[in-house]
């Protein structure tokens, strides 16, 4: 079982699925919610901007989708390289 | 029938359920006492995990966090959401695979070393103690606060309740008591929230309402169609206070983000209830679920903060802040029903029989005491758990929903307390009885152990609940920081290297742990005892604050850990393989007969 080609390709397809969300995490919240608000201060959402939405709505709602892509899409990593549990 | 037998029929209701549950669901055995027997749905593991979370604070005193300073501390809300990523990538699903019952055993089997099982057992115990204090207290303060009793015998009364469902049901009886607890606290937070929406915007869902526009006919010289934020700003720049949306200091409103995500991603009580799932698949959906019930609270907390916010101000100010401000003999019900307990108080200092509430100390609030010969802010005293605890009062809703928000904030902090006290005991008795003191222990033996170290730990929480350290305040930054220095580093290079051998990961855990310590206690005391720090707050190094510091802890942490490891011997083959088999899902179902 150890250190199987397929098993080598599926961990590398995890570690790049991790490493997408990550950044996605860290843009939704670092980002747009904190270092980045300036740039997107000229977005108006309801009488604030656009980081202030990201800050208190948005980044919490970018976290559900990724946790929820990241599953979908390792369950189905892990039967197409035969590694699900039966 | 008055509000407090209409709190107390709600309050005891609850109980009531906590304890049918607890008989229906007692554990039979050590897997189910520690694990649930590995048998919960995700969507229940989910809910379960939500309440395990959520504790008193984030249920009474996180909107009022959020109020008070407005956007800056949005940082609660994504540093305590954000945290559930890291852990569904980067832990939850592994150690689900590895099939054992606590985080120390992990640490103690990847690095195959007792000694870093017994440095995670004591880091467990540090961070998961500290935190329970601030639960058993906040059980005491919803007790007082809503039935009338004394704070002490609530608390003891909260642990004795406790005690029943957890000491007879472990992981099981707690599980099922959580997803009971959830229900009642998410009904509790949001039936009052939607009405507050629904008055003030017109809008169902708050976290909607928060950006939407205000509605006509309202008091305080609010504008009809303008939205709600630009409103509490402006209202805010007269009174003298900052305004809502602005932003302080970027950096360390990120580093404390950071802190905070790492440090949930690091807590071993949230961690173990993704040991209750019955595949490494469920184990990846269960923490989608658990964010989506911790969600709801979530995106209705800051809208509830802003929204109780600009309640406050119109009460006090019903004719505009040009106008008259409020005479103290038209203040509301709901109002002289809280100044009996303290958390708000008015003094007329000036002698005009108004109360107005303003900030004195600035410019804008100088100007204003200029004009209306004003001497101080007349609102001495506003506790920010106001805004939630009377929140139906304010959107003046019916008694049974104050009841309903008694039972809540019970709710929030016995599901904690719970938690957390699963998490200890069961490394007192798995992972320092069964595998160091008494190995030849029988199952039986061990259930026994497990529910005597259940009901020594409550013992010892109620305990300090009733004489809480002088820095208890404190300590629930060194349980984040501990958390993310500690444990989560060590956790993660376990998965995710080969590399890292006994030595490295033990010299890493000390790092963090030192290092984290040091700063706390340079800053705070040692120990936290006033008077012996020997730093104060203008010496932050690089203007760290110590409750930033979690993640240079960590980091501190993996460099050790790295460096060391490359320096001693290879991790041995049997080891690489256990992590070459952690990191795929199949044979996660032979793993949980162990």
């Amino acid at each position: 079982m150890a250190d199987s080609p397929s098993n080598n390709e599926y961990w590398s397809a995890n570690i790049r699925l991790v490493t997408i969300c990550l950044v996605i995490w860290a843009l939704a919240s670092f980002g747009f919610g904190i270092l980045l608000r300036p740039l997107v201060s000229g977005i108006a959402v309801g009488g604030t901007d656009l980081g202030f939405w990201f800050a208190q709505q948005g980044s919490i709602l970018v976290f559900l989708v990724l946790i929820f892509f990241y599953a979908w899409r390792m369950n189905s990593l892990d039967k197409q390289f035969g590694v699900d549990e039966e | 029938m008055d509000q407090t037998t209409l709190n107390f029929i709600f309050v005891g209701a609850s109980f009531a359920l906590y304890f049918g549950i607890a008989i229906w669901a007692r554990a039979g055995s050590t897997s189910e006492f520690y694990a649930a027997g590995r048998g919960v749905n995700p969507v229940v593991n989910g809910m379960a995990t939500a309440a395990d979370w959520m504790s008193a604070a984030s249920f009474i005193s996180m909107a009022g966090l959020i109020a008070f300073t407005g956007y800056n501390n949005s940082l609660f809300l994504m540093g305590w959401t954000g945290g559930y990523v890291l852990m569904a990538m980067l832990l939850a699903p592994y150690l689900r695979k590895f099939g054992k019952y606590t985080v120390p055993e992990f640490v103690g089997d990847r690095y195959y070393s007792q000694t870093a099982r017994v440095v995670a057992v004591v880091c467990l115990i540090v961070i998961s103690t500290t935190y329970v204090i601030g639960q058993m207290a906040g059980a005491g303060v919803a007790f007082s606060r809503f039935l009338e009793v004394q704070s002490d015998t609530g608390l003891i009364i909260a642990a004795c309740v406790v005690a029943v469902y957890a000491v007879l049901g472990g992981m099981k009886g707690i599980t099922y008591t959580q997803v009971a607890q959830y229900c009642v606290l998410i009904i509790a937070y949001t039936i009052p929230a939607i009405f507050i929406s629904l008055q003030l915007t017109g809008n169902p869902i708050p976290g909607l309402g928060l950006f939407s526009s205000m509605n006509e006919g309202l008091p305080g010289g609010v504008e009809a169609g303008v939205p709600l934020l630009t409103t509490l700003d402006g209202l805010l720049t007269d009174l003298g206070f900052n305004e809502y949306t602005a932003t302080t200091n970027p950096w360390l409103m990120a580093l404390y983000t950071l802190s905070l995500m790492i440090g949930t991603a690091g807590l071993p009580h949230v961690i173990i209830r993704f040991f209750t799932v019955p595949r490494v698949a469920d184990a990846r959906w269960s923490a989608g679920w658990a964010l989506v019930f911790i969600a709801l609270l979530y995106l209705t907390a800051p809208a509830v903060g802003a929204m109780a916010r600009l309640n406050v101000i119109t009460t006090m100010w019903p004719n505009g802040v040009e106008g008259e401000a409020v005479a103290v003999d038209d203040l509301p019900d709901w109002f002289r029903t809280w100044e009996v307990t303290g958390l708000l108080g008015v003094e007329d200092l000036n002698g005009d029989g108004m109360i107005q509430y303003y900030n004195a100390g600035s410019e804008a609030g100088a100007a204003l005491a200029e004009a209306q010969g004003l001497e101080g802010n007349e609102l001495v005293t506003f506790n920010r758990d106001i805004l939630v605890l009377a929140n139906p009062e304010i959107a003046q809703l019916p008694g049974w929903v104050i009841g309903l928000i008694a039972a809540g904030g019970l709710a929030a902090a016995l599901s904690t307390a719970a938690g957390l006290l699963l998490a200890i005991s069961s490394a007192i008795s798995h992972d320092l009885i069964k595998s160091t003191i008494n190995p030849n222990i029988s199952e039986k033996g061990e259930l026994m152990a497990a529910r005597v170290s259940m009901l020594v730990a409550i013992v010892i929480a109620t305990y300090l609940g009733l004489n809480p350290p002088g820095f208890a305040a404190q300590v629930v930054a060194l349980a984040f920081g501990l958390a993310a220095a500690s444990l989560f580093p060590t956790l993660m290079m376990g998965i995710f290297s080969k590399r890292i051998n006994s030595k490295g990961a033990v010299a890493g855990m000390l790092a963090g742990l030192i290092s984290t310590c040091l700063y706390l206690f340079l800053y705070l005391g040692w120990f936290f005892i006033p008077g012996t720090a020997m730093l104060d707050s203008s010496q932050y190094l690089f203007g760290i604050p110590p409750t930033h510091f979690g993640p240079i802890g960590a980091l501190f942490n993996f460099a050790v850990a790295y460096l060391v490891s490359n320096a001693t011997e290879e991790v041995p083959q049997e080891i690489q393989e256990l992590v070459e088999s952690v990191r795929i899902p199949r044979g996660a179902g032979a793993a949980v007969d162990h």
